[in-house]
């Protein structure tokens, strides 16, 4: 890797989202219009005693599944748009590394992760009235964390996928299973030894425990640094996957 | 002194069909050379093979004293894909800076690209807005701006007014008068004239390699689209010859 080269691909990558503009707003605004939907859905509900209301949990969890599928979407259009219009082949001939190019994804969609979850937070903490006994930038982090395990896999699945369709199948394949069995609908110690054992090796699984370990404890535990450091340390190994895929030469 | 392109009995196949069927060439240095062919003749998979992103079935590919696509080449080959290969989402004078800075250059390095292929006054202007001629240019640039050693353009020139196109040439020649080599690939044969030297291929194999002045003498004829299609039917009667005996 070059950090000049580096830099210079991250803010490149910022630039074509900031030309964007109706890519921005969607970014922004759409989480926080879908947690708006939530809040009313459980606004009447009653709170189970000794447990936190149902719209803190359901919430917090949101906070850190919204910028994972959306940053997972985008991220495998934008890789699939590099491949199409011959920008990736031009770049394997640039002295440009292959991790440059996919860290610089990892990092620009990350920043644009912190900007989309932070609104979504305001939104949640101010309009909502969300509780967590931790901080709310905890929070933040632990869902920028999340995006850029989202752009990691989204880099990844980009490398078996040929055209737009098949790119956007990879959504369901990838995001859906960890939307079901990350502990959101069915606590994991509730669910069947197998299933456990699946949500154990995903890693939305680790940071849905981590945002909940922010709700119930005033300072970070140390089990949440744990599940960070798991879904970063998941981030790091799909983006080297990402590059182990990624071929100079093809046929 | 080395030439600047070797190839030696290559090989490619794609999509199960023999594309080149062992090519012996070579390019020498500070010449602007080109490579003709009809549509489907393998122009673009010899300039793919040049850059180091085409998988080769047989042979060698040497630039610049390297086999193609070696680390130390990145930074001394330029090279222009057929299609615009540049971010349609952001600006001419944007897509140019970040080109540049891949290879180590700076903006102004940038900027004088942009202008050295006529796009100053659209520099500020997003690339989805440009037309067709003058995204190609804004390609263009982009593979100039390194200042490269050596340069491979998959047809720079189609869908350029005449009066563009002649500067183009006039560019291209007075690069390689300061020691660049250019391959440039064209279908169009009245370029060939423009050309020091010429490489000629057709289904794969190649026809002639030579000055066009030596192309003209060995055919008897001053049309160069005649010469060459003298010389695919003198070819193929050889062949025929070959396959009755």
């Amino acid at each position: 890797m070059n950090p000049r080269i580096l830099a210079a691909t991250t803010g490149r990558i910022l630039r074509q989202l900031r030309h964007d503009r109706r890519t921005v707003a969607l970014l922004v605004v759409v989480p926080a219009a879908l947690l708006t939907v939530v809040y009313y859905m459980y606004v009447d509900q009653p709170t189970p005693p000794g447990q936190p209301a149902p719209f803190d949990r359901i919430a917090l969890v949101l906070l850190g599944f919204f910028p994972f599928i959306i940053m997972f979407l985008v991220t495998s259009i934008a890789m699939l748009r590099e491949r199409t219009s011959g920008t990736l082949e031009r770049l394997l001939t640039t002295p440009l590394g292959k991790l440059d190019l996919l860290f610089g994804y990892g990092i620009a969609f990350g920043l644009a992760a912190v900007v989309q979850a932070a609104v979504a937070a305001a939104v949640a903490y101010w309009l909502f009235d969300l509780d967590t006994a931790g901080s709310s930038g905890l929070v933040i982090l632990i869902a920028a964390v999340n995006a850029v395990l989202a752009v990691a896999l989204g880099l990844l699945c980009s490398a078996f996928a040929r055209t737009e369709f098949q790119a956007v199948q990879f959504m369901p394949v990838v995001v859906a299973p960890q939307l079901l069995l990350c502990g959101l609908f069915v606590p994991r110690d509730e669910m069947a030894g197998w299933l456990q054992a699946v949500s154990d090796v995903l890693p939305l699984s680790y940071s849905v425990e981590a945002l909940l370990e922010v709700g119930s404890n005033a300072e970070p535990t140390a089990t949440m640094w744990r599940d960070l450091a798991i879904v970063g340390g998941a981030a790091v190994l799909a983006l080297i996957l990402a590059a182990a895929t990624l071929r100079r030469r093809s046929g | 002194m080395q030439d600047a392109i070797a190839l030696r009995d290559l090989v490619v196949d794609r999509g199960g069909r023999q594309v080149l069927s062992g090519i012996n060439a070579t390019v020498p240095h500070g010449t602007v050379t080109g490579l003709l062919g009809p549509s489907g003749s393998g122009k673009t998979t010899l300039l793919r093979a040049l850059v180091g992103v085409q998988v080769v079935t047989a042979g060698t590919v040497t630039v610049l004293g390297h086999p193609a696509g070696a680390p130390q080449l990145r930074r001394r080959v330029g090279y222009l894909t057929q299609a615009p290969s540049i971010y349609a989402d952001l600006t001419v004078r944007e897509n140019a800076r970040y080109f540049a800075a891949l290879q180590g250059r700076g903006t102004t390095q940038a900027d004088q690209a942009v202008t050295d292929v006529g796009l100053r006054a659209a520099a500020g202007q997003l690339v989805a807005t440009l037309s067709g001629g003058q995204r190609s240019r804004a390609s263009l640039a982009c593979a100039l701006v390194g200042d490269p050693e050596l340069l491979v353009l998959d047809e720079p020139t189609v869908g350029q007014d005449p009066v563009l196109r002649a500067e183009l040439w006039a560019r291209f020649h007075a690069m390689a008068a300061a020691g660049t080599t250019l391959l440039i690939s064209s279908h169009v044969m009245d370029e060939a004239a423009r050309c020091d030297r010429l490489l000629l291929i057709r289904e794969g194999r190649l026809i002639a390699n030579d000055t066009p002045a030596a192309v003209r003498a060995a055919t008897g004829v001053d049309d160069l689209e005649e010469a060459f299609l003298r010389m695919i039917q003198a070819g193929e009667a050889g062949t025929a010859g070959q396959e009755a005996s």
